[in-house]
Formats: structure tokens, sequence, C-alpha cells
């Protein structure tokens, strides 16, 4: 989308990864809006900036380009009000309130954010706004009122004509969303047929131009494709064309990018931005990410266990929180700022409280760091507005007694680990699978290149990140470090030995237990049917580290002291343990046999933002303390940032860039890193960032495109004379200090390079 | 899509070779040969004549050469006279004219054989039989399918409902009740002139026959009306409908959960388009597949239809064959069985894919 | 002849439903201990949440009880004949001295208590059917396993012959396997040493990959299965037990053998279904990755989270496996001619249902009962088991 060079974008002060940003709000107490804020509203920066700050003083709370939206009704009245309200599941043995006394007004134009973990009933109020919350849900109190009707009084056929024509929704799974037996253009053209009786040959003529507004390739073909046929970005973008079919005034995401792969989260929410502009609809966008939040919304509500805790504008509730929560929750997410030794994440202690067991009085009592007995554990705590703000909200009674400044009161720096020597070497690893037909088909099959010449080498002490999105192959490298597969060529050294060729079945214990692995899905990483202490103990009959049983035993409760659960969850079955616990036990059980390398997988991706915290410091810990290289394969470079000493990046089963982690989220940047850098939401007003918005989707690795893996959409490309990125594969080349980047680029292209993120221009005030 | 075809033909055929050896095996193991010569020669035949009987009939050599020659892929045997002409012979035997000789009469040429239950070819016979069934089962069909349909789409689009419940206990009652169960109820309820219905109706006036339907079907095959079809018909597409009705409302239930069911309720369309348009299709590609393995199931609820309300088809005649050890009758009722399940296979993949666009085929 | 009166509808329920008073008060003495511990009882516990599911536990213990309690239970002998009792009414008087003065369902064509007969037959039916449900698990389990998680050539040669059997329509596979003649060839005795070695392999297998580290104990455990399985296996294979404790006569072992071979192949699909799911989970990967034998994981991390479905297919399977048995009494295949059990003697009762249905009636109903209390059964486990 935008040059990356280009002139007219702000140039900031050059950015270090490591820069200490500070917590503390950058901005004046007005309304006024920095230049920061415009962050991601529109394709250019520099002119959102301008245009910000020239209107900034006539329309202090709403965007400016987004308040006077065509045709959402008049200015002032809101187009949802949701009052008080409250959703019941009922089940056989009790009720479970979901939502309780929620509250929101969003205008004309507006995004609202709805931000909170797994759990908290955001996606329940979502459900309670379109009336549709199944046989078990039910109101049970208060109102939502769209443009001043009640939807609870209204008939299910007046619902109908609601629904899809004024309120659209977009979910989280495109695939699931979509019918799979119908085609795409059947599916569009639906909503003007049932909500305008129009005839079906305009309907599909509307749907190919909305199609084309979602920045869909060839659109008559993709009308005429089955949603199998297209890809999840593709998938949608249809979504959101069906949405907007019909010019709702107000659109429902319910985490729309979330099964996406983040270069092509970064288009689609680029693309809501602007079609949000465009038509001037207003939208509740839900999402557990900040980052995304802060790129897209104008005002927040932030959740917890089924209550709006906060409320109020964007800048508000990031630069001046007002609830312990919401602080906590910054605290503990890996902004720019934060550093594994110096300046280690917050997690919020404790767990999330079950429905039916949440606290007298506030919810966030058990957790919250400025509770005090006898009054925030007495009544119900009220919804209060902050003082001097526009319509900022907190739930918090003791808001003003708090020193919103302070530093977190246990945050222990911590000694950097020494780095070792070598204790994994990969030179020139490759895995090639050969895809066979069927049985009875003829022809050769296919072969597929999951990794291609891969050489790095891992010391003790050292956390290595392995960066990449779907189809990348770090997953492969996993398989064919832990034996699982052998590599098909090239070398892999464990100290002194290679393993390469060694299945796991044929490797010696000693082999097995000193290289194991952590799972990315918690809910699958234990076996359901064996309690927590028999897996670990398992673990450690297999890798003999203990003689007797009675030793074993007593082995197994260190290791669960180790991952700091108590000892009496040996008993437990993995359903009575939480996503984060589970984590632990597998974290117990890969340590089991002493292990030296970790392969950790995407180990806190699928954690609520707090739990994650608090896993990725167990894992940090365990590894000061005894050594252990971490192989920590993620697609969140925030976190990658946050932990790692090394980084490795792949992209279609090539390394395109390794290097230190200062040198990899500094510039010079392979072109692919510097897009992925730059589509990572991050929650944090004062840091400044450069669009790279990627065309298209990540090629299959059945069929990778010829020449330089990344071609296909590489922003860079054209600055590569003679078509080279085309047709051959690039080098990989050496830049300063170990820093190695697999690309044409020539090195003055690379010298020009700028920084992807930068702090926010102060100066400008 | 053509080499798919191709390679189910292959499975298939190879199944069919594989399938129809091994019923040949069965039916052609020593002690059922042995009783085949005595049925044929005399009860009181000792070892050695049922021997030299079976010599002179060809049953003494390799088991895979008088498959072979079954099949029609090797010569028939033949057994020469004292002055060297050839007097008997399989494929003698059978000819109408002697003087014609074809030297392969198996299967493959279309010679299935002699029915020495019913004294007649076996291609004859079955030719007939299978047309009476053919009847059988396509009002089956017309009863069962709809039904069961309409009854686990009606259940399945409101889980939990009081419909649901209601129709589900229907069809789960109905599953419960083999052929032989429901037969008898129904003649017992319909058919008889002691219990049930009948005697009831009768004493009111309404009824001039002696019972409602009818329990024997025999007349059916040549002139089929409601009073004598009905049960027969009904005890077959009972039992099945169970099966399929709630392989639907499984799969009904299933798709009203679905993502994109609730995509098109908050899109505004109409409950009933909902499940017309939207879950029907995605709904009924399980059940398909099902009411077409169905098959080998209502072949044997044909086979006990038939039996109990003596309908002379198919499953009379098996039963019939297997009891009377007339080893070609049954060798080809199996071989027609067995392709006939395998066909149903293939036109259930084909459907399959039909009904499900995700599936692309090479 | 005091009793000579013949019994009106009401009566004859009533003094049927005092002959089985065992089997109420099991049932009463099993649903209250149940009721009362269900919290801890697990998915059992977890059924009398469900009214489908506890009236179909009610329906199936009740006829379990009346076969564990029928001797108990029948007022006559299921193999007297009482000439004049040839086709009675329900409830008709037998004119006799002694025994129970009343045919309570009537007689049947050779004059015998069908009351007694359908009692009897329960017991008939379950004393095969769960046990020919439970090897064929066994089998379909040993075969699905290997199949789902091992792929390649494994699942291709099984799935073949999978449905190889699958393509034969029942009936004509019980009319070719279930005759007197294949039972002189010997066929049945080899497919039985065949299916009956199976769960021993397996429950072998189950041992020596739970225990691989710890010899002493594999030893012993092995030793113990070797002893109780051989003896088991002679006795039902080969009728060489030598204390008689497990012998099968041959036309059962037929029987047993031909339902099992049926039903193995659907188990097989099954179980090879839900292996292919569970095996992509993390935890068989941690498995793999702590380098666990191929047998640890199929049969100690996949098998145990694939019970749920198979629970309830099994419940569903233990009703199929009635319907066949029924069938085959029905062609009486397999069936010594007196047996009472439902098939035969609905078989025997339809040659004259149009005139004397009681006959054939009595043992259908039953049998559809028992059959719905399964069906119910499953569908309550099933709506149990998902609720979690
Ligand atoms: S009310 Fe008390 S416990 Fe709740 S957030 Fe405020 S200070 Fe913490
Ligand atoms: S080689 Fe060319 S296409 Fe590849 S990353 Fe470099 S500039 Fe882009």
């Amino acid at each position: 989308m935008v040059d990356p060079r280009d002139p007219t974008a702000t140039e900031p002060d050059a950015f270090d990864p490591r820069w200490g940003a500070s917590q503390e709000p950058s901005l004046g107490p007005s309304a006024e809006p920095g230049p920061a804020l415009g962050a991601g509203i529109g394709p250019d920066r520099a002119d959102e900036a301008e245009a910000a700050r020239s209107s900034a003083a006539e329309t202090p709370p709403a965007r400016d380009d987004r308040a006077a939206p065509a045709g959402a009704g008049n200015g002032d009245d809101p187009v949802l009000e949701i009052e008080n309200l409250s959703i019941s599941f009922f089940t056989r043995l009790r009720e479970i309130p979901a939502v309780m006394d929620f509250s929101v007004k969003v205008m004309p134009g507006e995004a609202v954010g709805l931000v909170g973990e797994s759990g908290c009933g955001k996606s329940t109020v979502a459900l309670g706004v379109m009336q549709d919350l199944g046989v078990n849900g039910r109101i049970v109190g208060g109102s939502v009122r769209f443009k001043g009707r009640d939807m609870g009084s209204m008939s299910q056929s007046e619902l109908r004509q609601i629904r899809g024509s004024q309120i659209a929704m977009i979910y989280q799974e495109p695939m699931a969303s979509l019918n799979p037996a119908m085609r795409v253009g059947d599916q569009l053209a639906e909503v003007p047929m049932i909500h305008e009786g129009m005839a079906r040959k305009e309907a599909l003529a509307m749907a190919r131009q909305v199609v084309a507004d979602v920045r869909l390739p060839d659109p008559d073909r993709i009308l005429r494709a089955y949603p199998h046929q297209l890809s999840g970005g593709q998938q949608q973008r249809i979504v959101i064309a069906m949405a907007l079919m019909s010019k709702p005034a107000l659109l429902i995401l319910d985490e729309p990018t979330t099964a996406l792969d983040v270069t092509v989260e970064a288009g689609i929410v680029d693309l809501v931005k602007d079609l949000g502009r465009k038509y001037g609809t207003s939208m509740l966008f839900i999402s557990h990410n900040l980052g995304l939040i802060l790129e897209t919304c104008d005002r927040i509500c932030v959740m917890y266990s089924g209550e709006a805790v906060e409320t109020g504008s964007v800048d508000d509730v990031f630069d001046r929180m007002r609830h312990p929560y919401t602080q906590a929750l910054f605290r503990s997410i890996p902004l720019p700022g934060a550093n594994k030794n110096s300046r280690p994440l917050v997690p919020i202690r404790g767990n999330f409280p079950l429905p039916h067991e949440r606290p007298q009085g506030c919810n966030f009592g058990p957790r919250c760091d400025h509770f005090v007995d006898g009054v925030c554990n007495v009544t119900d705590i009220p919804m209060e507005p902050v003082p001097g703000d526009d319509r900022h909200n907190t739930r918090c009674i003791r808001f003003d007694e708090i020193d919103w400044d302070a530093p977190p009161a246990h945050q222990a720096a911590t000694e950097e680990t020494p780095i070792g020597n070598v204790v994994l070497r990969l030179e020139d690893v490759k895995k090639y699978y050969h895809v066979s037909p069927g049985m009875f088909s003829g022809g050769d099959g296919q072969v597929v290149k999951a990794n291609e010449a891969l050489s790095f080498d891992a010391r003790s002490g050292e956390t290595l990140a392995i960066v990449g999105e779907s189809g990348c192959g770090k997953s492969t490298l996993a398989k064919v470090l832990m034996g699982l597969e052998t590599a098909t060529s090239g070398n892999i050294m464990l100290y002194d030995q290679s393993i390469q060729n060694t299945p796991i079945e044929k490797r010696g214990t000693d082999t097995v237990s000193s290289v194991q692995m952590v799972f990315q899905n918690p809910f699958d990483t234990l076996n359901p049917s064996m309690s927590v202490g028999r897996q670990i103990v398992r673990a450690l009959e297999i890798f003999g580290t203990a003689r007797t049983d009675a030793e074993r035993h007593q082995r197994m409760l260190e290791l669960l002291d180790l991952v700091k659960l108590p000892r009496a969850f040996a008993e437990r079955m993995p359903r009575q343990l939480s996503g984060g616990q589970k984590q632990r036990v597998g974290i117990a059980r890969a340590f089991a046999g002493g292990a030296k390398v970790v392969v950790a997988d995407e180990p806190v991706s699928a954690l609520d933002v707090s739990v994650q915290a608090a896993v990725t410091q167990l894992l940090m810990d365990i590894q000061r303390e005894h050594g252990t290289t971490l192989l920590f394969i993620s697609h969140d470079l925030s976190v990658v940032r946050y932990l790692a000493d090394r980084v490795l990046v792949m992209y279609l089963g090539h390394v395109v860039e390794i290097g230190s982690t200062e040198q990899v989220f500094a510039p010079p940047y392979h072109p692919y890193t510097e897009a992925l850098l730059s589509a990572v939401p991050i929650a944090d007003t004062a840091v400044e960032k450069r669009k790279i918005v990627l065309e298209g989707d990540i090629p299959s690795a059945m069929n990778p495109p010829p020449g330089c893996p990344f071609q296909t959409r590489c922003p860079w490309k054209d600055r590569v004379p003679g078509n080279r990125c085309e047709t051959q594969m690039p080098p990989m080349r050496r830049m300063a200090g170990g820093h190695e980047i697999k690309c044409h680029l020539s090195d003055e292209e690379f010298a020009s390079m700028r920084p992807v993120f930068s702090r926010a221009p102060e100066a400008a005030e | 899509m053509l080499t798919f075809l191709a390679r189910r033909l292959a499975a298939i055929a190879a199944s069919a070779l594989v399938l129809t050896f091994v019923v040949f095996a069965l039916t052609n193991l020593d002690p059922n040969l042995e009783k085949l010569a005595k049925g044929q020669g005399s009860a009181r035949m000792s070892d050695a004549e049922v021997e030299s009987w079976l010599a002179g009939n060809g049953y003494d050599r390799p088991m895979l050469t008088r498959y072979g020659e079954w099949l029609g892929v090797l010569p028939g045997w033949t057994a020469e006279g004292e002055d060297g002409t050839v007097v008997r012979g399989r494929c003698i035997d059978n000819a109408a004219d002697r003087e014609i000789r074809p030297r392969f009469c198996g299967v493959m040429q279309g010679d299935w054989g002699w029915s020495t239950r019913f004294r007649a070819p076996v291609g004859e016979i079955l030719a007939d039989r299978l047309a009476a069934t053919g009847k059988l089962m396509f009002w089956v069909m017309v009863v069962m399918v709809p039904s069961a349909l309409l009854l686990g789409v009606l259940a399945g689009m409101r889980e939990g409902s009081r419909t649901d419940r209601t129709l589900s206990t229907v069809a789960i009652a109905s599953t419960s009740t083999p052929e032989y169960v429901m037969g008898v109820l129904l003649i017992a309820l319909l058919a008889s002139s002691q219990a049930g219905l009948s005697p009831m109706l009768k004493e009111w006036g309404l009824l001039d026959a002696p019972v409602l339907f009818q329990g024997n079907a025999r007349s059916a095959v040549g002139d089929a009306n409601f009073w004598n079809f009905t049960l027969p018909v009904m005890t077959v597409a009972l039992y099945g409908m169970g099966y399929i009705a709630r392989m639907t409302r499984a799969s009904m239930t299933e798709v009203m959960t679905q993502q994109y069911i609730r995509t098109a309720r908050l899109k505004g369309v109409p409950f009933r388009d909902v499940v017309m348009k939207h879950a029907l299709r995605n709904a009924l590609i399980a059940p398909f597949t099902v009411i077409m393995l169905q098959f080998p199931w209502l072949l044997n609820g044909v086979v006990i239809t038939e039996v109990l309300f003596s309908y002379p088809g198919f499953g009379w005649t098996l039963v019939e064959a297997a009891g009377n050890n007339d080893i070609e009758l049954l060798l080809a009722s199996s071989v027609v069985a067995v392709v006939l399940v395998l066909a149903t296979q293939l036109i259930s993949d084909i459907g399959y894919v039909w009904l499900n666009p995700r599936i692309r085929l090479a | 002849m005091m009793e000579d009166q013949a019994l009106g509808w009401f009566a004859t329920i009533g003094r049927m439903a005092m002959q089985v008073w065992p089997v109420w008060l099991g049932m009463a003495v099993i649903f209250g201990l149940s009721i009362r511990f269900k919290r801890r009882l697990g998915l059992y516990g977890k059924l009398f949440d469900s009214t489908v599911g506890m009236i179909g536990y009610a329906i199936v213990l009740f006829w379990v009880l009346v076969a564990v309690f029928a001797s108990l239970i029948i007022t006559h002998d299921p193999l007297a004949q009482v000439a004049i009792m040839k086709n009675a009414a329900p409830g008709s008087p037998t004119g006799l001295e002694d025994g129970y003065p009343y045919y309570l369902l009537g007689g049947d064509a050779l004059a015998r208590d069908v009351f007694s007969r359908m009692v009897m037959g329960a017991r008939e039916v379950l004393k095969i059917a769960p046990a020919a449900a439970l090897v064929a698990y066994a089998v379909g389990i040993c075969l699905g396993l290997p199949a789902g998680y091992l792929g390649g050539w494994w699942d291709d040669v099984l799935s073949f012959i999978a449905n190889l059997v699958l393509a034969f329509p029942v009936i004509l596979l019980f009319f070719l396997l279930v005759t007197p003649e294949i039972q002189q060839t010997g066929i049945p005795n080899g497919m039985a040493a065949i299916l009956f070695a199976i769960p021993l392999v397996l429950m072998a297998l189950m041992i020596h990959s739970r225990f691989v580290t710890q010899p002493a104990r594999r030893n012993l455990w092995l030793a113990i299965l070797a002893i109780v399985g051989i003896w088991a296996y002679a006795g039902l294979v080969f009728d060489a037990d030598p204390l008689g404790v497990w012998r099968m006569p041959p036309n059962l072992l037929n029987v047993f053998i031909a339902v099992v071979f049926v039903n193995a192949p659907t188990v097989f699909r099954i179980v090879r279904g839900i292996t292919m799911d569970i095996k992509n989970r993390d935890y068989v990967a941690a498995a793999q990755t702590r380098g666990e034998s191929g047998a640890y994981i199929m049969l100690w991390e996949i098998m145990p989270n694939a019970r749920g479905p198979l629970i309830v297919d099994f419940c569903l399977r233990i009703g199929y496996t009635t319907i066949l048995l029924g069938t085959l009494g029905f062609f009486g295949l397999g069936v010594s001619p007196e047996s009472p059990d439902w098939g035969s003697t609905i078989n025997q009762g339809r040659r004259l249902l149009t005139a004397y249905p009681h006959a054939a009636l009595a043992p259908a109903l039953a049998l559809m009962m028992l059959v719905l209390g399964l069906n119910l059964l499953a569908d309550g486990l099933r709506e149990e088991s998902l609720k979690d």
C-alpha cells in the first residue's frame, strides 16, 4: 500500500527496539488528541495527523473524519444505546450470569472497542444486541436501544428486518460463517434480496461492486466460487462484504481477525477502517487485543468477569486508566518498553473467577493490588464518572485514592542469563515431503519443500525465537528437531552427536529427554483421561529419571513446585485445570528429564494476556535456573522482542532473516520482516508505526513462487533491477555483526530503510 | 472426476471378485457338496457313491478351476462317454440344443447355471424374482425416504423442543423394531381375524372382509394393491425410516448450530428460508450416504419381509435356495446382492461429491 | 379343579407383575443406590440426570434382572407340554393339580407356556449379545487403532477387508456361515481361534506398553493374563477346558462367531475415525516426543479418550446384536429347535399368526422393548457425555 520510502511520511527519531517507553502518558490532560492518536485512520499518517490537529478543537471526542457519516441518523442521537444490560444463561443446575449491569453508547460514525479476556462476556453482549442468545440465554435486565427503539420489545419479524440491514455482524472464523454449500455470490445477493426485495440480477451486480470494494481481485470469479476455494483472508473479506451489502448503521465485529495471520490481519484492519469511514458506519469492535482496539476505535470499554470496568475514549483509557484491572492488563502485555531482565512483565495474580464463584463486591477484588477489606468487598460497585474526562467511567470505588503513576510493586529486575556454548547446530537442513497421489492413480505426486537450507546454532541459556506465519515451516522444523520426522538432507548436531537421521524411536533416552517440547494448545496438551501427576510420572518412567515409585512421586512433586503449582494438583484431572495451569503442567512434563533444549511451539498464544505474562515469566525463570536453550516458535513479535536473544524469521520454508533481537527489530530489515513488524498492533499511544500493508495472501507451500519466496507480496521488489526477484533465489547476505538477510536488494537500498516504529513526535504539539 | 470413477470402479471390481470367490468357496465346501449329492441322488448314498456322483458331475476338480469355469474365464468341464464323444459337461446340460457347444459358459457369458430347487435356469428365476423385489423396494423407498427426511428435519430444526422430543422418540421406537417384530405386530394388529382392529371393525359393521389388510402378499406379485401390499411395504420401511430419520436429525442439529446458520439468521433470513436454503443441503449430505448404505440393510429387511409375507421375490428365493442347498441359485443370488451393494456404494460416493462442493476430485 | 376360570386381562397382568418380584426388588435397590451416589459415579451417575437415559436404563435393567432371576420367575418348565393348552389364550388355566395354575400368556402350538419361554428367552439373548458385542469391540479396536494411527498400507488393507465384509448383506453371510455343514468343516473354530486371540493380544500389549520400564511388574501381569487367557481360550475355541467352566456348544459358537464377524467391521470403522481425529492432538505429539511406543500411544493415550462415543455405540451395538440374534432365530439358523430364544419363538409363532397371534407377539414385544431400552440408554448417555 504505502511506499516504504514515502517522502511525505513523518520522519521520527530512530527507534531503538529496547527503548524503554515510559508508562506515563506523554500528553497533557487536554482532550485534544495528539497526532499519535491519529494512528490507523487513513492510509497516510502525515495527512492524518494534520487533519486531526486542525479539527480537533471542534469535535473533541469523536474522530472528526468519521463524525459526518452518510445516512447514520442525525448526529447526536446514539445509534446503539445499551443500558444496564444483564444477560444470564440458564442450565439445569443454576443461573449463570454472563453479563451484568452493562452500559455503552455508540454514536453515529463512532467505533467502540469492547476488550476483555475470554469468558468476560464480550461476545455475549454482541449476541444480546442481536437478540440472538439461543435457548438457554435470556436478557434479565436493562435494555438495548437501536436508534431509539427498544430491541427487546420487537417482534421476530421486526428484528429480522433490522438484522442484516441495519445491524450486521462479522465473526471470528470466516470459514465457519460462510455456508459451504452455497456460492459466494448467492450468499451476498441474498441480503438485498431479502431486505430490499431486489431482483437476483441486480443483487448480483451490487454484490460484484461490493466485492470490488473490499479489494478482492477478479470479483466475477469470486462470486462464482464456493467459500472453500478462497483463502482465509479472502473469506473474511467476503464476510465483510456481506455485512456491508445493505449499508448498515451499525457493524458488530467479533474478533474478526483472530483466526488470520498477522500480515493478513493488517490488511483486514485497514480495510475495515477505510470502509467504516466511507460508509459512515458505527462499529462495535470486540477484541482481546488492545493494540487492535487502539488502531481501530475511538472509544473503548474494558470488561472483566461480566461487567464493564472502565469506559472512555481510547486516549483516556490508554494513557490515564482509572481501574486497577486496566492497569494490570497493560502491565502484563509486552509493550515495546518491557524487557525480560530489567523491566519484566507483571502478571495478574490469581485466576479469572468462574461465573458462579464471583466474589462479593468488586469482582476484581481478589486479584487487585489496591484491595481494601471492608471497602471493596461490601456492596456492588457502581460505575462512576472520572471527573475532568469526557464520558470516562470506572467501576472502582477507590479510583481517586490510588496513586496511578506508582510503579508496579513487585517488579524485580533480574540478572541476564549468561549465554554458554553451542548446544544445537543446524547446517543446511532441508525437509521435503513427498505428497503421494492416491492408490490407484498414476503420476509422481508433488514435493513440498517445507524447510529449505536452514542453518543456525543455539547456545545454552539462549532464547532463539523462530518467527513466521502459517505455512512458513516452523512446525516442520520442530518435528525434525524432535525426531518425529527425519531431515531430507543437512546436519543437526546436538552437542557432538548428529541426530538428523535418527527418528525418535532410535534415539537414546538421553537424547530424547534432552530435547523436549512445549505445545501450543493448552486444552490439548494433556491427556484428558489421566491425572496430572500420573502424566508427569509417566514421563519420569520413560526418561528413567528415578528408580522407585516413591522417588518418582517425590520428583513429580518437585516438578510441580518448579512450575509453581500446588502439590495437590497431582491428583487432579486435566479438565479441572485452567488453560494456564495446564500449560504449566506441560512445561513440568517437558522438564521431567532435565531437558537441555526446549522447543516451545507458540506456548502462550492460546492463553489470555494476563496468563501469558505469567507463563512466559515461568519459562524465563526455569531457563535462568537450568541454562536451558529455548527455541521459541511464535508469530507474535511483541512477545519475541520481549524475551528472545536472537530471532530467526521464516517465510515459506526459508530463513529470510536471522540476527540478534536488536538487529532484527531495527533497519536494515528484510522486506518481509519490515511488513511483519508493521503489522503487529501495539497498544501504546506513544509509539508510531509506519504502515506497510501487504497485498494478497501467503502462497501455498505446495506451490511456491519461483525466485524469491516473498516476491508475490514484496513492496520492494521493483527496486531490484533485472527481474532477479522473480527468477533467482536471493543469496543469504551477511550484514554487520552476524546479521543475515536473504534478499537481492543492494546495500544502498538497505541503508535507506527507515525504522518501522518511532516515538511519537511530541515536538509537534 | 474420471480418475476417481475409474479408481472406484477398479476397487469395486476387485471387491466383487473377492466376494464372489468367497461365496463360491463357502457354497462349495465339502459338506455342502455332499448334501447336494445326497439331495440329488438319494439320502442314503454311501460315501463312495457320493464321491462318484461328485466326480461324475465335475465337482471333484480344484476349487479355483471350478470358480474359473463358473466365471466363464475357463472352458467348461466335459465328460466323455465310452465312445469318446462328449456326453456331459457344464456347457452341455444347460444348452437347449446339444449341437451348439460353447466352450465357455460362465457368468460372463450370461449363463448363471441351473437351479436344482426350481428346476429352471437360474437367470430366468432371478429375473422374475428381482422384478418382484424391485417393486417392493420401490414402494419402500417412496414411503421411507421422504417421511424419514421430513421427520429428521422437523426434529433437528429446533433441538430440544417438544416436536424434537416427540419425533425423536418415534424414530427411536421404529429403529428398535426389526422387521420380524414389525411384521408380527402389523399382522396381529391389522391382519388377524382374532385380534387387533379387524374383529372390532367387523363388529361395527365397517368391514366386510374378515381382515382389514392381507397378511399374505403372494397375490401382490401380479396385482399389487393397497390391501395386500401395505403391510410388507410398511414392515420394511418403518425400520429403516427410524434409522435415516435419526441420522438426518443428528446432521440437522449439527448444521443448525453452525456459525453460518447464525450468519444467515442475523442476515435477516426468515427461519423457513434458513432451514430450506441454508441448512437443508448441508444437512442432507450425511444422510444421503446413509440412505445409500442402507441398501445392504434394506436387503435384510426384504428377505425377512418376503419370507414373513410369503412374497416370492428375491429374498424369498434366497432363503429357498439356502434351505434346499441349491448352490447355483444361492451363488447367483449372492452375486446379485453383492453387486447391488457395491453399486449403491458407488452411487453414494458420486452423490456425496455432487452434494458437497468442498470435496474436489482430481 | 378349583381354577377353571380364565383370567381377565387385568388379573393376568397383575399376576405377571407379581411373578417378576425379584426384578422389582433388584431395580429398586440399584436405582436407589445409584441416585443416592450419582455425583460420584461419573458418566453412569450423570445418566440419572436424563429422563430418556433413565427410562432406557430402567428397561434394560428390567430385562437383565429377568434374565438373572429367570429360574425364579418362570411358572412352568419352558419345554414342558400340557396337551390341552395347545394355542391356549392368555390367562387360561392349566387345569392341573400341581404347578402354577395358569398359562399367563397362553400356550404355543406345542402347548408350552409362552410366558416362561419368553422369560427364558431373555436369558438366551443376554447370554450372548453383550459378550458378542464385547468381542466385536476388541476386534474392532485392535484393528481400528493401527489403521487410524499408522495409516498407510495398514489402513488401505484393513479398510479394504472391512469394506468387503460390510458389502455382504448380513443375511447372506448368515446363510453361508451359520449352517451345520459349516460346523463340520471347522471353519467356525478357525475363526474363533483368530477372533478370541485378538482380545488377549490387546490386553497383553496394554500391559506390556504400560509397564515397559518396569519388567518385573510387567512379567507378573503378563503371567496372570496368560494363565487366565489360555484357560478361557482353550475352553471356548477347542472345547478343551479341563474344568468345564469355559465352553460353548458348536452351534452357539457358530452363532457367536457370525455375530462378531458381522459387527467387527463397523466397530473398526468407528474406532478408525475417532483415532484419526485424536491422533492430531498435542498430547499424542507429547507422547511421541517422549519416545513412547506406538502401542502405548494407541492403547493408553488414544483409546481412553475415545471411550465416550464408544460406550454409546456399545449400547447401540448390543441392541443391534439382539436384533441379529433374533434374525438368526427367525430363520432357524444355528439354534436347536426347542430353544426358547425370542427369534425362533417368533418364527414358530408366525405360522399361526393370523389365528393365534399371542405366541409370536409376546417375544416380539419383549425383543422390541429390550432394544428400545438399549437405544434410549445410548441416547441418554450420548446426551450426557456431550454436556461437559
Ligand atoms: S474496587 Fe477495590 S478491589 Fe475493586 S478494583 Fe477498585 S481498588 Fe481494586
Ligand atoms: S529478493 Fe526481491 S522479492 Fe525477495 S524480499 Fe528481496 S526485494 Fe523482495
